[in-house]
């Protein structure tokens, strides 16, 4: 844990990792390191052995704690693979605050690929945070592969709240689910791209429990050149809720494409798929200037609005 | 003077599919602190005339003037700064625009308050403010934010379509004593497009449209007159009994 951590990193830390909460364990992760850690009595995080990564472990029943594991980038021409595995205790209700912020001012390619296994046991609350950021003025690509999985066991609940509104050059965001008996997922996910950038999202959910629930709910806006790619996948094997909405705002030459899948296997199985892809509304637009604000600071605090 | 001037006005609609003229030669004046109202069958081209004076729908011929400036050529958003405002017939729903904030946008520089627009249209703010404007909204309480989002203003001009559309009759009333307050505590020049009687009786002053044209323009004793002779009781309004509104009738 020999770095010290930058300016720029500071920076960066304040966009991604504000919880509006002092975490009672974190780590932070900058350049390819640790750099900083704190754990609690009830949350351990220990150095994996065999690869890079973290183990977070939260003991049972552990009530109203907040865990940071922020990863800062502000090197260029780096590659930083790494394994977390997170395992929530039953009965605990925690928040965890995830995310990257990369500032490049290099011409090579920053690149983090983060893969978080999670385990959230029989009774447990989970809400997951997760903000990423680039920025920088060098021509190198920010570059964010985040693979997220979690298993959530009987009355297990996780709310997932994932942004990534500015500066990610490309990114493939995996996010895949298991739930049990009486398990609940909520996710929401907010994508912007601009420029050239590249954004694909895959989001499959398996639903193998009684009762169980899920509810995604993606919203995306692409501008310039960008391109978008959804692909959700919504698979029933008992008797369950599931319910994916995936709205898009295409602006300027964006493209995006949104590829449902639901799979039922079992009669009782509810499942929805809803995906718009379009312009903002004229009848928006149109109502925002008839009360005075121009049509580009409309389509603003439309995107915005849509966004929040 | 004359506070709105339309002068010969016609609209209309080229495009693949249609050739059409929607409003034919439309000649109309409204003055400050009156209310007028504009009635006539549906397609008649009431909706066309109030986008056409807040911009909406250009004008092929003809000239508006307010105050005396000609307008004709001003974008939408120079008429809502020059105080003419436009409540939809259909309000547009927004995924994740806030009530508080639309109000807030609306209010620009007036002193008006965002919490008691909202109580002046029956909507409690603590329940409201916070909500996005989108699909879980009745029409009635979509009716009702569009409606705010007008009398937070402080217009000159103020164009109301069919308000009184998905309302309930609680709201109904309330929505005339807005109006009537409206009426009373400013100057602003109210023009409500509406088909109820109760409305109507509010007006200064009756306009009927239809099939684009200027049918009928009467001060509102004589139109009520005949729409009292047609027949009153099948009209839905006059159910109410005992309530403020039977008492103003006699
Ligand atoms: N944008 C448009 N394009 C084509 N036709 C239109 C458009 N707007 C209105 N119309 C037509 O113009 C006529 C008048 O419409 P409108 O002004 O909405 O009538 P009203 O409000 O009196 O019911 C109708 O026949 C309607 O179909
Ligand atoms: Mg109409």
């Amino acid at each position: 844990m020999a770095n010290e951590i930058s300016k720029e990193g500071r920076s960066l830390l304040d966009v991604i990792a504000e919880t509006g909460k002092l975490p009672e364990a974190m780590n932070l992760r900058m350049n390819g390191h640790t750099c900083e850690r704190r754990v609690s009595p009830n949350i351990d995080i220990k150095n994996k052995e065999d690869k890079p990564g973290i183990d977070v472990t939260v003991k049972p029943n552990t009530i109203g704690e907040v865990i940071s594991i922020p990863v800062v980038i502000t090197d260029g021409d780096i590659l930083d693979k790494v394994y977390n595995t997170i395992d929530i205790g039953a009965g605990s209700d925690v928040t965890i605050s995830a995310g990257c912020g990369i500032h490049n001012d290099s011409d090579s390619c920053s690149r983090h690929d983060g893969i978080h296994d999670f385990i959230i046991r029989e009774n447990a609350k989970v809400k997951y945070i997760e903000n990423h950021y680039g920025e920088g003025n060098g021509s190198g690509e920010n570059v964010l592969n985040p693979e997220t999985r979690i298993e959530i066991m009987e009355n297990g609940v996780a709310e997932l709240d994932m942004t990534q509104i500015e500066g990610v050059d490309s990114t493939i965001r995996t996010t895949k689910i298991v739930l049990h008996d009486n398990a609940r997922i909520i996710i929401t996910e907010r994508l912007m791209t601009s420029g050239n950038q590249r954004a694909d999202s895959n989001i499959e959910v398996i639903i193998d429990g009684e009762n169980a629930s899920a509810q995604v709910i993606s919203r995306s806006v692409a501008k310039g050149n960008s391109v978008q790619n959804f692909f959700m996948t919504l698979t029933g094997n008992a008797k369950c809720r599931g319910h994916i909405q995936c709205d898009s705002i295409i602006m300027d030459n964006a493209k995006v494409a949104s590829t449902p899948k639901i799979y039922a296997a079992n009669t009782g199985a509810e499942l929805i798929h809803e995906a718009t892809v379009g312009r903002i509304a004229n009848d928006q637009l149109t109502k925002l200037m008839t009360i005075g604000i121009t049509e580009e600071e409309a389509e603003d605090i439309i995107i915005k609005g849509f966004l929040d | 003077m004359n506070l709105l001037e339309m002068k010969n006005v016609s609209v209309d609609i080229k495009d693949d599919v249609s050739d059409k003229s929607i409003l034919k030669d439309v000649s109309l004046e409204f003055q400050s602190g009156k209310i007028y109202v504009i009635t006539g069958p549906n397609g008649g081209g009431k909706s066309t005339l109030a986008k056409c004076i807040m911009g909406i729908m250009p004008q092929n011929t003809g000239e508006i003037y307010l105050a005396g400036e000609d307008i004709s050529k001003l974008s939408i958003v120079e008429r809502s700064k020059k105080g003419i405002g436009y409540a939809f017939q259909a309000p547009a729903k927004f995924k994740g625009l806030k009530v508080g904030r639309l109000l807030e946008l609306a209010k620009g520089d007036s002193g008006n308050s965002v919490a008691q627009t909202l109580r002046d249209v029956g909507l409690d703010p603590d329940e409201y403010l916070e909500r996005s404007i989108d699909n879980s909204f009745s029409g009635g309480e979509l009716k009702r934010i569009e409606l705010a989002s007008i009398l937070i203003q402080d217009l000159k001009l103020a164009l109301f379509d069919e308000p009184e559309a998905g309302i309930d009759l609680w709201s109904f009333k309330l929505l005339i004593k807005t109006f009537k307050r409206l009426n009373r505590f400013t100057d602003t020049c109210i023009v409500i497009i509406s088909h109820q009687e109760r409305i109507m009786e509010m007006a200064d002053e009756i306009v009927v449209i239809d099939k684009g044209k200027v049918a009928q323009k009467t001060v509102k004793n004589k139109l009520l007159s005949i729409l009292n002779n047609k027949d009153l009781n099948k009209c839905e309004m006059t159910c109410c009994e005992g309530g403020e509104l039977c008492g103003e009738r006699n």
